[in-house]
């Protein structure tokens, strides 16, 4: 290719920018939801999200029985009035399944939402101004990222007193360095690029340059780390809940239903206690680990 | 390579004396203070504010900070509250179980992530490939605890053919043979985690550099495949992987708590349940400052590791 060919008269030039321009938004959207359902287990996944989520918000009119209903048979093995058998002290399996939908769903989506922003917002910033602002945050995410994760929210979370709220907000306050630094690496590329330096010589804002020129194009990585880590987020509940610290009965939870199972009797002969709760736990995890692969061939076909 | 180890420990200070502050603040978060909830609530007010005096607890906690910090430098952590003996002993003596659970895990875990990996990522899109992913992603899924007791009910509850639990059987004699039984289940679940996660990272680290030029360049020459995939890929494609595995590390220790709980495991992870529940303050943050040196330390060492592997690296 000659020289010739690279400069392109004014006019042309223009017309270019307004071919790009005039490329429908919902294009590039459009390219993502085909390379995504291309993915099966990624589309199986995400109806199984879809199906939780009914389930959770449906749950008063699924459930059988009342989820702390106490009823006379303990520990009775599944019968047609109750499918899946009832507890300890009583209470319906299915139902308290059903309801416990809530419980993992409300600590994947709230927890990573949260740590997602405080993430991103670290991150957006670190990046862009550089030196001692960008130290400190970093040096802040290494001092999170040192301590073991599940042993350090456990014992927060064991000082604090263990509440839904309790559990969402120590989960997010150790988890937002991993997002930070994914959202500073990317920034770090990105500033470099010319666009960004028109912005720059144009006089915006740096606020408007972070939220509305950079950060637009680092969001593909953001949302596959934020889907995996809803996956993360329910597992960790469901493991403090299984040591006594999540979660607290009557309120259930897949991890706290699975508890019971560490008597070597209910591990033995009432299957019907743990299998169910975990089976489920491992088919949500599953579900969106799934989704998370698949939005990560969607949003950036590279690799 | 002087230069960027000496910068490597100096940016590692602040983060060291940050460790210290949190660790001290996660356990000055809780609601009253340990001498109210110990002692009998018909002592005489008189010696409560003695003790808490003796404690050093009516302090303001700027100073607590540094007299705790004091103690640690001259090594120590303080005494247990529960059972009143020095927190470096009580730690000393379960760290032990939980560095032969740990490594052995991440040893069979390399051991088994990396060749299958390899192969996934030579074959990529076969059967075998979608296979092996697959079930990476299951792994990966699995509750650790869920997969344990799945464990225990199969070849302990229902086959007999393994322990339920802990390191060794009591009353019985400590050989070889039985310690292994102890140790196989605990050891899969952690093992089975590892490799879930590892098998992705081999595989796509591997695809990354079966792509490049010089390896076409390899098969071009007439090199045999086996050749290029073990000694021209497989060298490059291993230095990502050092940094995952150190990785590792957090969630390992991490992991064990609920192994531990469920195998009966005496290791750190048990200790950590242990003094949660009897609030034993000063033994929780011991544990959690050494889990969190730990951490540091690896980090430390794979960054180092990777700088020493790969020459590419820029330090600034």
């Amino acid at each position: 290719m000659s020289m010739t060919d690279i400069r392109v008269n004014p006019t042309t030039r223009m017309d270019a920018a307004q071919m790009i321009e005039s490329e429908p938004e919902e294009r590039y959207t459009q390219q993502i939801i085909r390379r995504f359902r291309k993915n099966r287990l990624a589309v199986a996944g995400l109806v199984v999200i879809i199906l939780l989520i009914l389930t959770g918000l449906f749950a008063p009119w699924l459930t059988p029985h009342n989820p702390n209903e106490l009823t006379a048979v303990f520990s009775a093995s599944p019968s047609t009035t109750h499918l899946l058998g009832t507890d300890q002290v009583g209470r319906d399996v299915l139902s308290r399944l059903i309801y416990a939908t809530r419980i993992s769903l409300i600590v994947g989506f709230i927890t990573v939402s949260i740590y997602v922003t405080i993430g991103t917002i670290l991150g957006l910033i670190s990046a862009y101004y550089g030196g001692w602002m960008d130290m400190i945050v970093m040096r802040l995410a290494d001092i999170f990222m040192s301590f073991p994760y599940l042993m350090v929210i456990l014992v927060v979370v064991s000082i604090l007193g263990s509440s839904l709220t309790t559990i969402i907000l120590v989960l997010a306050l150790f988890s937002w360095p991993t997002v930070a630094r994914l959202v500073r690496g990317s920034v770090l590329s990105l500033k470099e690029l010319d666009y960004v330096k028109a912005g720059v010589a144009l006089g915006l804002s740096p606020a408007r340059i972070m939220f509305s020129h950079i950060l637009p194009n680092a969001l593909g990585p953001i949302i596959v780390n934020a889907t995996f880590g809803v996956a993360a987020a329910i597992l960790s509940e469901a493991g403090l809940s299984f040591l006594g610290m999540g979660i607290q009965p009557p309120t259930p939870s897949w991890g706290n239903m699975l508890s019971d199972a560490q008597s070597l009797t209910v591990l033995t002969n009432q299957l019907w206690l743990w299998v169910p709760a975990g089976s489920i736990l491992l088919v949500t995890v599953l579900a969106i680990n799934f989704m998370g692969d698949g939005l990560r061939d969607a949003l950036d076909p590279k690799q | 390579m002087l230069p960027y180890i000496v910068r490597r420990l100096l940016i590692a200070i602040p983060v060291l004396i940050g460790i210290t502050i949190l660790n001290f603040c996660i356990v000055n978060l809780a609601p009253g203070n340990p001498v109210d909830m110990f002692i009998d609530p018909n002592t005489p007010q008189q010696l409560v504010e003695a003790k808490k005096e003796m404690l050093g607890l009516n302090d303001p906690l700027i100073i607590q900070y540094f007299k705790w910090l004091w103690q640690l430098l001259q090594g120590g952590f303080g005494y247990s509250f529960s059972s009143f003996a020095p927190v470096t002993h009580i730690i000393g003596e379960r760290i032990g179980p939980t560095l032969m659970l740990t490594s052995i895990s991440l040893t069979l875990g390399l051991l088994i992530a990396i060749p299958i990996g390899i192969l996934s990522a030579v074959k990529q899109n076969t059967r075998f490939d979608y296979i092996i992913t697959g079930l990476s992603f299951i792994w990966t899924s699995m509750p650790q605890f869920f997969l344990g007791l799945g464990l225990i009910y199969l070849f302990a509850l229902h086959f007999k053919i393994l322990p339920t639990g802990g390191m060794l059987t009591i009353g019985g004699d400590d050989n070889f043979a039985d310690r292994i039984k102890h140790l196989i289940l605990p050891v899969s679940v952690l093992t089975i985690a590892i490799i879930g996660k590892k098998i992705r990272y081999v595989r796509a680290s591997m695809l990354d550099v079966l792509k490049q030029d010089y390896l076409r360049t390899a098969r071009a020459k007439g090199l045999h495949a086996f050749i290029v995939t073990n000694k021209h890929a497989l060298r490059n494609a291993l230095i990502p992987i050092i940094t995952v595995f150190g990785m590792e590390i957090p969630l390992l220790l991490g992991g064990s708590i609920i192994i531990e709980q469920i195998f009966q495991w005496p290791g750190i992870g048990q200790l950590t349940m242990q003094s949660i529940l009897s609030r034993d303050y000063p033994t929780l943050m011991g544990l959690n400052f050494i889990a969190a040196i730990i951490v540091l330390a690896t980090n430390l060492f794979m960054d180092i590791l990777y700088f020493v592997a790969d020459p590419r690296v820029k330090y600034n």
